[in-house]
């Protein structure tokens, strides 16, 4: 998840994250099969704010390495 | 009539404190919940003939044991049993919001859903089939509007028909796949074979909390040595297994179950009429998160804040201050002079006026605190923030903590403290607990107000500000010490909701600032007026010794006899009964009132021209103007009051060093002469343990220690200005002191409370030793740079 783009869609295929984080993750609804849009990022380019299940929420880059998603749609801007 | 208790849940965000003042009003209160420092807020509602008490339970997304909110929660409705449990769900965020329900599903408790903004939900045209959500879910879904108060009455009716019933716990049963449904079959029967568990919970429940590794659960199952024994392998084997083919954890199949749950009953119940259309929200985002302007518009916004609640609360803290100067003098007239008096005056008023004057700037703080989480900013603030706080090794979250301590200026490290709660990391929440007193809380702001007025008045709020920065850049540091040395360990994870922009309610607002300012007040009515009451013990006993006295009543006598033998003065005051009788005409007293001398019922003609002509020459009028013998007489009385009040003042002095406080500021004094402070600075130091606005009274008293009727030793910051141990340098130092040293003891006891008393003890001397040698670095370093002169 890292990597994608602003505005840009995908679905969610795997999270490795475990332990707490895991959970705080998927309780937020970050599960398989979940489509996510990312709507942007802070000044510092991090935390990254994205758009699921109808409400933003935020991660840190190192939180969304361990989201996989399979890209659905091409960001209007590259980051 | 049977009492009817229910609870209140859902997540953060979800409206849930706008149903509650909703439906309680202002019949509510607030407590702690047992043991904890989570608060809990108890409201009553009276519904056809039944009252309702209602309970509102930390707001939490989960309900596991990983924070405290959760469990604080989860133990209530165990423990408890209410006869309802209400979980407020918003409507625009669907999935989200029933992944908290599912798991009160899980649990088995009378649930109803309060389909909570649907007017939200409408806007931004999203249809719900909420009675299709409630047949699939089998629980009785009330669409609500909190703010409008819309279907409110029908919940409540809900309320009395589900509690109609034996209040039996149903748990559901939910499927995780065939690998945990096994596993969890297996637990079971163990659990039903072995017996020794906790009655209270289901065997299902803690089978399935269990196989989610959730902490407290497995304490309370390996209580039975029998059953750990049996259970163990099978969570081992189920987890192996879950690693082997899908290569995750228990806990995360599970969540993915109930989520797989959740979408397959949104998909049937959830219309959206337009695909992901850019909401309002999402609009000002684009603004107000944006990279370049963002966090131009939060400085902007912060100073705002700032500027207003400072401003804002001048006249009504004026006003304040005018009413307890004024209590003052009518108890002076009431209470003879003594210790009683100054019981009252220096002890009770000082305290107590002190902190309720700052009541207004309080309200105003709170208040826009208020908005911005209400309006939904703080997380924003965070969210921009996290980058640069996370370096210090703190959280995104860390900043509301800071804030409401007075990282805007003029909070306070109480509700600070109290705010690190939304932290979940242990070392995160201690590190911040611990710089959170450095910020310049509402009781310090005075105390520089009053320094910076002395020293440094050409640029007021540059200096605030630049002390605002200050307390910052300390505060921040302090973290990143303790982050890498006591506190070391990992980051806790930022996912957090940014909850879409609202216009909070008047009436939200109101109960929550007045809720925390009332907070304040019972701080300072009880424990600070105990504190004062002390401290002016501390500050008063036990004074001059009778030798000591006898010697200043003497002094005094002998200038007394001098003047009135003196020759300058002409026989207008012949004895002391006449010059008791002077002093009094010029303190403006009614003579009639203090009924000593009858005979002398108004004053003679002589007596009131020798009045004017001192008059004349404390206003600095030419002496050449003014008759004899009265100019004589006046040059000789306005000498003959100095005198007196020198031997006043220096017995005073000799007094308080005398006191417990004064001889451990004087004992103190071989550490602080290296920073540049004398006893009766330290005394005021001692006396900010008790609470920081009493470093400002305790100064004034410790300078003010000749102060007189007639004496003319001006206000405080002129008399720092005038004494010659202090400078633009020492008042500096003292305003870094002031702002780093020991936090007062109600923070230290929140800080315990939050924490443990090792963490408060170690705030105390942390704070301590780094104030000290900021202090000493910035006194030395000015000396050498000749600051320490003018």
């Amino acid at each position: 998840m890292r990597k994608m783009a602003k505005n840009q869609k995908g679905i969610i295929k795997r999270v490795s994250a475990k332990g707490e984080m895991g959970r705080r993750i998927r309780e937020m609804g970050l599960v398989p099969n979940t489509p996510v849009k990312v709507k942007g990022r802070a000044p510092l380019k991090d935390p990254v704010a994205i758009w699921v299940r109808d409400f933003t929420l935020t991660l840190r880059n190192n939180e969304a390495d361990e989201i996989l998603v399979e890209i659905e749609e091409p960001g209007e801007e590259t980051v | 009539l049977k009492k009817i208790i229910i609870a209140l849940s859902g997540n953060p965000n979800c409206g849930k404190t706008t149903v509650f003042n909703a439906l309680t009003g202002a019949r509510q209160h607030i407590a702690n919940y047992p043991g904890v420092t989570v608060e809990k807020k108890v409201g009553k509602v009276q519904h056809k003939g039944h009252e309702i008490e209602v309970v509102d339970l930390p707001g939490t997304y989960s309900l596991t044991a990983y924070s405290l909110e959760e469990i604080v929660a989860r133990d209530f409705l165990v423990n408890e049993r209410p006869n309802a449990v209400i979980d407020i769900v918003d409507a625009s965020n669907l999935d989200r919001n029933l992944y908290l329900a599912v798991q009160f599903k899980e649990l088995g408790v009378p649930l109803i859903i309060a389909l909570n903004m649907m007017d939200v939900a409408a806007s931004r045209d999203i249809v719900i089939d909420h009675e299709l959500l409630g047949t699939l879910l089998d629980v009785p879904v009330v669409p609500t509007v909190a703010r409008t108060k819309r279907g409110l009455n029908d919940l409540l009716d809900k309320v009395l028909e589900v509690s109609r019933g034996p209040n039996d716990w149903e748990p559901s049963v939910i499927s995780y796949g065939s690998d945990i449904d096994e596993g969890l079959d297996e637990i079971v029967a163990v659990l039903e074979r072995v017996g020794g568990y906790d009655r209270k919970y289901d065997p299902r429940w803690l089978a399935l909390k269990y196989l989610e590794s959730d902490r407290q659960i497995m304490e309370i199952l390996y209580r039975a040595s029998q059953i750990r024994s049996q259970i163990e392998p099978i969570r081992a084997r189920v987890a192996k297994h879950i690693q082997g083919t899908l290569e995750e954890e228990p806990e995360g199949i599970v969540a993915d179950h109930r989520y797989g749950l959740i979408t397959g009953i949104t998909k049937k119940t959830v219309k959206h009429k337009i695909e992901s259309r850019l909401n309002v929200s999402d609009k000002v985002d684009r603004l107000l998160t944006n990279r370049v302007l963002g966090p131009a518009i939060m400085l902007f916004i912060l100073y705002g804040i700032f500027e207003i609640t400072f401003r804002g609360s001048e006249i009504p803290v004026a006003w304040l201050e005018k009413l307890f100067e004024w209590a003052k003098g009518a108890l002076t007239l009431f209470i003879p002079e003594g210790y009683l008096q100054s019981l009252f005056v220096s002890g009770i008023i000082d305290g107590v006026g002190g902190v309720l004057g700052f009541v207004p700037l309080i309200m105003m703080m709170f208040f826009f605190i208020a908005i911005m989480e209400d309006v939904g900013y703080m997380a924003r603030v965070a969210y921009m923030l996290d980058r640069v706080l996370r370096w210090f090794g703190l959280h995104g979250n860390s900043v509301m903590a800071l804030l409401i301590s007075g990282g805007i200026s003029g909070g306070c490290a109480v509700p600070g403290v109290m705010a690190t709660r939304t932290l979940r990391d242990p070392k995160e929440r201690i590190a911040t607990l611990l710089v959170v007193p450095f910020m310049n809380c509402g009781a310090k702001l005075p105390v520089f107000g009053m320094l910076i007025a002395a020293f440094f008045s050409r640029n007021r709020a540059g200096m605030l500000f630049f002390l605002t920065l200050l307390s910052w850049t300390f505060a921040l540091l302090a973290a990143k010490f303790l982050r890498s040395t006591v506190l070391r360990g990992e980051k806790t994870p930022f996912v957090m909701e940014l909850p879409p922009y609202r216009i909070p309610t008047l009436r939200g607002l109101l109960i929550h600032t007045c809720e925390r300012t009332w907070q304040y007040v019972k701080k300072a009515g009880t424990v600070i007026l105990a504190f004062s009451v002390i401290l002016w013990a501390v500050m008063t006993f036990p004074g001059l010794s009778e030798e000591r006295r006898g010697y200043y009543e003497a002094q005094r006598a002998q200038i007394r006899s001098d003047f009135i033998a003196s020759p300058a003065q002409n026989d207008l005051i012949q004895n002391e009964e006449e010059l008791l009788y002077f002093h009094r005409i010029r303190s403006n007293r009614a003579p009639s009132l203090e009924g000593s001398a009858p005979h002398m019922a108004s004053p003679s003609k002589a007596m009131v021209k020798l009045s004017e002509a001192v008059d004349a020459l404390e206003n600095g009028e030419r002496a050449e103007g003014i008759k004899e013998p009265f100019r004589n007489a006046a040059e000789a009385y306005i000498v003959f009051r100095e005198a007196e009040a020198d031997v006043n003042r220096r017995e005073k002095a000799e007094a308080l060093r005398e006191t417990l406080a004064g001889r451990l500021g004087v004992f103190l004094e071989k550490v602080t002469g290296s920073i540049g402070f004398d006893y009766r600075t330290n005394i005021a130091l001692i006396g900010g343990f008790a609470a920081k606005e009493i470093v400002l009274s305790t100064l004034g008293t410790a300078f003010s220690l000749g102060d007189i009727p007639g004496d003319d030793g001006g206000s405080l910051p002129k008399r720092l200005r005038n004494d010659p141990g202090w400078n633009p340098l020492v008042a500096f130092t003292f305003i870094v002191f002031v702002m780093l040293y020991v936090p007062c003891f109600v923070t230290v006891i929140s800080i315990s409370k939050e924490s443990s008393w090792r963490w408060a003890l170690f705030s105390i001397l942390f704070n301590l030793v780094v104030a000290y040698t900021i202090s000493f670095v910035i006194y030395r370093i000015g000396s050498l740079l000749g600051f320490g002169s003018s």
